[in-house]
């Protein structure tokens, strides 16, 4: 049921939602420091559970859009994405009652809970895309009908823009995206704007718990002398992803990085340690793909992430190195992430892989 | 001929070479005051292998001064923070996070004025004179005589941060400035955390400095005077008395650099042991692999480049005794440089893991009749246990599963058995104990680039063509001889996210210092 963050969850929270970064999604670091700030101003992070919303509440999805790389250097000012909501507020002419967060993985885990904290709203434990994801559209939320538009996007002066594209969530990706770049690479935004009924109908739910099951997971693992990986496995047993389990161990032996199209492509070889045979990770700012010797292991939208094989530290694309000792990890996604539907919006094609979905766990067998 | 001079917080150990051979060591203990340890090393190598002063030709020292300064908050110049960055970068104003004991120990301030650029090179907002005065003459008044200054995006345009700096020289003139460009990378926070530290430490390194100059003097010394830096590079004694924050983790890095000059071999795990603990680090083309990840610095996070060290606490004063469950306990406790004094072999009562070396017959130290008593199974199930805490260190650091050469290095190195797993050989150089002394003298004259690049398609080359001409021409501007300059770490980050391809590069070249020895 409802409940309070206090610093320590955050700590719990930012290492769960690197994980589910799968790579990408950005440092949580400084969205940590900023709703830190917040708690120690006296603000609250409050927490609701879906089932505790009403159905007409209004509930508005609430995110950093751009490159976390930018965010490391142009620290937010801290007011822009309680700006976003407040521009959608005006235009829908009618306040929040709530903030749910687009993005459980990466920076975006921390976000939303600014933003509850500073405007004195609770925030939804559920998220749009259980992981993350490269795009707006990549959300359950629009996969089960609700328009990610109008959508309101703020900077740190104060300036903000609607975007209003009707049904069509692509394109307001596309047009936010430029916004993005005219204001500075990193942009904030209040999206998806919906009723507590869509909520229960279209959220990931309780993907904040998770996230901060699985960083308190591996803490206290590492503080008990657990195997961190054994305990994540037992960990997501009580959780909806239910599956979790250890790809592949080994040694980074390449990285090919480039970029197009505003995203980080690529492939890391990771070589076995303990068994034979080379793994090979597919990414676009996340890791999509898993295979060894060309046998597809995992494929997106489950989730793949590699971990530093000693400490269970996640490990972003940005700062895969060769040499790195790694294990990669892999978590399967409840069912509301695999319907026809939502694989249409991010599953393997959506990325332009030829490899099928397959659920990762059937694989295992 | 050179000198090299590793000041520990124990030991200063000084080498003398010439032509890259070493002439002459000396060990010595450590003293309150800068210039009494420095003089000793110097007159006891000379006792060894006399030498004309006018002969030397440079110095190198490594110091742990600041370093320790800092974690003791000792002697710490009142420092602010400036920031160029608003309407941006508020929420986090400078110092954040900060431990508050440090902050007072620094009685640290911050101030935002605008300022910064975006990304592609635009200004986030126009320089304000008046604040940027307003804001020195508030920290003047309360006493501040350091400012670091940071701006966002600096290693991109570093315009507001050199405006600040040319204000205050003309205008408030006395004051230290710290510029963040100049000291740390991409990553606001950790940059800016850095350029305070260095701000706060600008009067101890007045004052080391000085005292470093003095001892050369007394020594009759006019050879020019470098300090080597965290990344196994030097730089000359005025540049350190402006960013002493560049030594930090030059003890390691010269220990590490110190064993591929000795052993000849320059992609190799090097197993340094002192009295308390055992450094493992691996190099790669002579230099340490650096950490990945942020380092904290006396509970600070900063992003300097510090190599990938991990430690386990054995060394030769470790403490050996029955661990309980029929095995034995090396470390982590130690005697540490009490160990000529308490350890059996040189007369003492605590059994360490030195008595164990000399027991198993790996050394001839002190009085080994003193140990000819101790139980052959308890030495081998000590010795066995020192062998597999070093072993999983150097496993743990290695980057491939080839075997690769291990070498030991540092006073207590003959606890290292002479096969190990993962291992194609383990090395011995002569003067291990010495070595990071010798990584002093030996260091290199390094350039780095650090910088978002606009990448066009087709341009990859040409752009990394540029960072390495750049990267070279820093470190010739910086002293290093062109014709021995190499690049020694390239690496592409694109940043994520955004169309246009802007990739941030950083290429590093390094090359000999331009002297004849």
């Amino acid at each position: 049921m409802a409940y309070e963050l206090t610093d320590k969850d955050l700590l719990d929270l930012a290492t769960g939602a690197a994980l589910l970064g799968t790579g990408g999604g950005g440092d949580p670091l400084i969205g940590r420091l900023l709703v830190e700030q917040a708690l120690a101003d006296g603000c609250k992070v409050r927490v609701l559970d879906p089932d505790e919303l009403d159905d007409d509440m209004l509930v508005i999805a609430s995110a950093m859009m751009g490159a976390p790389t930018v965010v490391l250097e142009k620290v937010p000012s801290g007011r822009e994405a309680v700006a976003a909501l407040r521009r959608l507020e005006d235009h829908l002419g009618r306040q929040a009652d709530a903030v749910i967060p687009m993005e459980c993985g990466g920076l975006n885990s921390m976000i939303p809970l600014l933003v509850a904290a500073r405007a004195d709203l609770p925030v939804v434990d559920g998220d749009g895309m259980g992981r993350a994801f490269p795009e707006l559209q990549m959300e359950t939320f629009g996969v089960y009908g609700v328009p990610a538009s109008p959508l309101a996007i703020a900077d740190e002066r104060g300036h903000t823009a609607i975007v209003a594209t009707g049904a069509d969530n692509h394109r307001t990706e596309w047009f936010a995206r430029a916004l993005t770049i005219r204001m500075g690479g990193s942009a904030y935004i209040a999206e998806y704007p919906m009723t507590g009924a869509q909520v229960k109908r279209t959220a990931i739910p309780r993907t904040l718990r998770l996230a901060l099951t699985l960083g308190r997971t591996l803490r206290e693992a590492k503080q008990e002398h657990r195997d961190p990986f054994d305990a994540l496995i037992d960990a997501l047993k009580q959780t909806p992803y239910e599956h979790g389990q250890v790809l592949f161990s080994g040694k980074v032996t390449d990285v090919s990085r480039h970029v197009s199209d505003g995203f980080t492509q690529g492939h890391a070889l990771i070589h076995g340690l303990d068994s034979t045979g080379t793994m090979r990770i597919e990414f676009r700012n996340e890791n999509l793909l898993a295979t060894v010797d060309d046998r597809v292991v995992a494929i997106v939208p489950d989730l793949i992430t590699l971990l530093d094989a000693d400490t269970a530290t996640p490990v972003t694309t940005e700062t895969l190195r060769y040499g790195m000792r790694v294990r990669v990890f892999g978590i399967s996604t409840p069912p509301i992430m695999r319907t026809a539907a939502a694989l249409d919006v991010f599953g393997p094609a959506a990325f332009g892989l030829t490899q099928p979905w397959q659920p990762l766990e059937e694989i295992a067998n | 001929m050179r000198i090299g001079i590793d000041v520990g917080g124990t030991n200063t150990d000084a080498v003398l070479t010439a032509g890259g051979q070493v002439l002459s060591t000396a060990k010595t203990s450590t003293t309150a005051d800068v210039t009494t340890g420095i003089s000793q090393a110097i007159d006891l190598l000379r006792r060894q292998a006399q030498f004309n002063p006018a002969d030397i030709q440079a110095v190198m020292i490594g110091t742990t001064h600041f370093v320790n300064a800092l974690i003791e908050a000792k002697g710490l110049a009142p420092t602010a923070a400036i920031r160029f960055g608003l309407p941006a970068t508020s929420g986090l104003p400078p110092l954040v996070a900060w431990p508050d004991r440090l902050v007072q120990a620094i009685a640290g301030r911050s101030y935002l004025c605008h300022g910064g650029h975006e990304f592609d090179g635009r200004t986030i907002s126009a320089w304000d004179e008046a604040e940027v005065v307003a804001a020195i003459e508030d920290a003047v008044e309360h006493g501040i005589r350091s400012i670091a200054i940071s701006s966002v995006f600096s290693p991109v345009n570093a315009e507001f941060e050199r405006q600040a700096a040319e204000l205050i020289t003309s205008r408030f003139p006395g004051l230290y400035v710290s510029l963040s460009h100049e000291i740390g990378r991409m990553g606001l926070l950790e940059r800016e955390n850095a350029t305070v530290i260095n701000g706060c430490l600008r009067e101890v390194a007045e004052h080391v400095c000085t005292a470093l100059v003095d001892a050369l003097d007394l020594a009759g010394i006019a050879a020019p005077l470098f300090l080597s830096q965290n990344d196994g590079t030097l730089m000359d004694i005025e540049y350190t008395r402006r960013y002493p924050v560049a030594t930090f983790a030059s003890g390691p890095t010269n220990s590490m650099r110190g064993a591929a000059y000795l052993s000849g071999v320059d992609q190799c795990v090097v197993v340094d042991i002192g009295g308390t603990t055992t450094d493992v680090g691996m190099l790669q083309s002579g230099f340490p692999r650096e950490a990945a990840t942020e380092v904290e610095v006396a509970g600070v996070r900063t992003n300097f480049r510090m190599p990938d060290v991990l430690s386990v606490g054995i060394g030769g004063g470790s403490r050996v005794r029955p661990d309980g469950v029929g095995g034995m306990r090396v470390g982590p406790d130690s005697v540490g440089y009490l160990v000529t004094e308490q350890a059996l072999v040189f007369g003492g009562e605590t059994l360490t893991a030195t008595d164990i070396a000399v027991a198993a017959g790996r050394a001839d130290i002190g009085d080994p009749s003193l140990v000819a008593h101790l139980d052959r199974t308890l030495v081998r199930t000590a010795l066995d246990r020192i062998a597999d805490g070093i072993q999983d260190v150097v496993d743990r650091m290695r980057t491939s599963a080839a075997p690769v050469p291990v070498v030991a290095v540092g006073g207590g190195s003959i606890l290292v058995p002479d096969e190990l797993e993962g291992a194609s050989k383990v090395l011995r150089p002569d003067h291990f104990a010495v070595a990071n002394a010798i990584g002093a003298a030996m260091a290199q004259i390094g350039g780095e680039v650090d910088r978002v690049f606009p990448v066009a398609p087709g341009t990859r080359d040409a752009v990394l063509d540029q960072a390495r001409q750049e990267a070279v021409a820093k470190a010739v501007a910086a002293g290093a001889d062109p014709s021995t300059v190499q690049i020694v770490d390239i690496d592409e980050v694109p940043l994520a996210y955004l169309p246009g391809n802007a990739t941030r590069i950083r290429v590093k070249a390094a090359g000999d210092l331009a002297v004849t020895s």
